[in-house]
């Protein structure tokens, strides 16, 4: 059996830089909005759709959908890593997480693009 | 030395807190321990072990503590809740208007705003203790003091805007 360390230098820098500039893009989506918001006075369900009708708000709506799951994925899998100690279930915990994650991924797409 | 580790239970009885005395006990298991090796260096030395308790609940926890616990609690809560509530809400949003009244029909039960209005905080708490953290590894704030001042402000930034939004919304 080939024993290897697999902590050391660079090990998780990855995970911890991805979740800090996804933070960075949520945040200014955030802002995105709050401009549109300030901008039009406030948002109606009209306003809301001819937006989201808008082919760049629907690539960068789905490039922050991908954000927060890339996140929720290195949040999670810190959660289920600190607190859940036999492999086994822990595996099967991260599988599950990515599995839905993945899911919610195709549903946005779904939804964003069959908008009228 | 032996001597030294029996009066333990009288330094003990002396004090008030639990805590306290863990305390106490801890230094003079570091002075036992560093006694132990100096007198006998030619032994091993004998590390006495004793159980420490660090049961969360009954330690007094730190501010900065307290904004980062929140801060994994409300992350779960958005994973868990809050993405698929956002894509439910999304997909009303962009459907027919029948189903867009079905769904503020649903959001109009007391147990339903109750939920939406731990998700507000979820978000904004998550949202504001993320910046300090972004903060933090800028090394801003991060003396003893301004970290205290910080974590006092997310967590009332935090519940001020959850009250002033959830009062707009509804």
């Amino acid at each position: 059996m080939v024993k290897r360390i697999v902590v050391g230098a660079h090990y998780g820098l990855k995970d911890w830089l991805v979740q800090r500039v996804t933070a960075v893009i949520m945040i200014v989506y955030t802002l995105l909005w709050l401009a549109i918001a300030l901008y039009h006075g406030g948002i109606d369900l009209a306003l809301w759709q001819a937006m989201l009708a808008n082919g760049a708000l629907r690539v960068i709506t789905l490039l922050l959908g991908v954000s927060v799951l890339w996140h929720a994925w290195v949040g999670m899998r810190d959660i289920w890593m600190d607190y859940i100690k036999p492999t086994a279930v822990r595996l099967t915990v991260e599988v599950l997480t990515v599995v839905v994650l993945i899911g919610y991924g195709g549903w946005l797409a779904q939804l964003l693009w069959s908008a009228k | 030395m032996r001597a030294l580790s029996c009066q333990v239970p009288r330094v003990g009885a002396l004090i008030f807190s639990r805590q306290h005395a863990l305390r106490w006990q801890r230094h003079i298991d570091c002075l036992y321990n560093f006694l132990v090796t100096v007198h006998a260096p030619s032994e091993k030395p004998v590390l006495k072990t004793r159980p420490v308790y660090l049961n969360l609940i009954q330690i007094r926890q730190p501010l900065p503590a307290l904004v980062s616990i929140l801060h994994r609690i409300s992350g779960a809560a958005l994973f868990l809740v809050g993405i698929p509530v956002c894509l439910i809400a999304l997909q009303a949003s962009l459907a027919s208007p029948d189903a867009l009244a079905e769904a503020r029909s649903l959001i109009a039960h007391p147990l339903a705003k109750l939920v939406l209005l731990g998700l507000l905080w979820s978000y904004l708490h998550h949202l504001c203790a993320g910046v300090r953290f972004l903060l933090l590894d800028l090394h801003q704030g991060i003396e003893l003091g301004p970290a205290r001042q910080s974590s006092i402000a997310v967590l009332a930034a935090s519940l001020a805007l959850t009250i002033a939004i959830g009062v707009r919304l509804w």
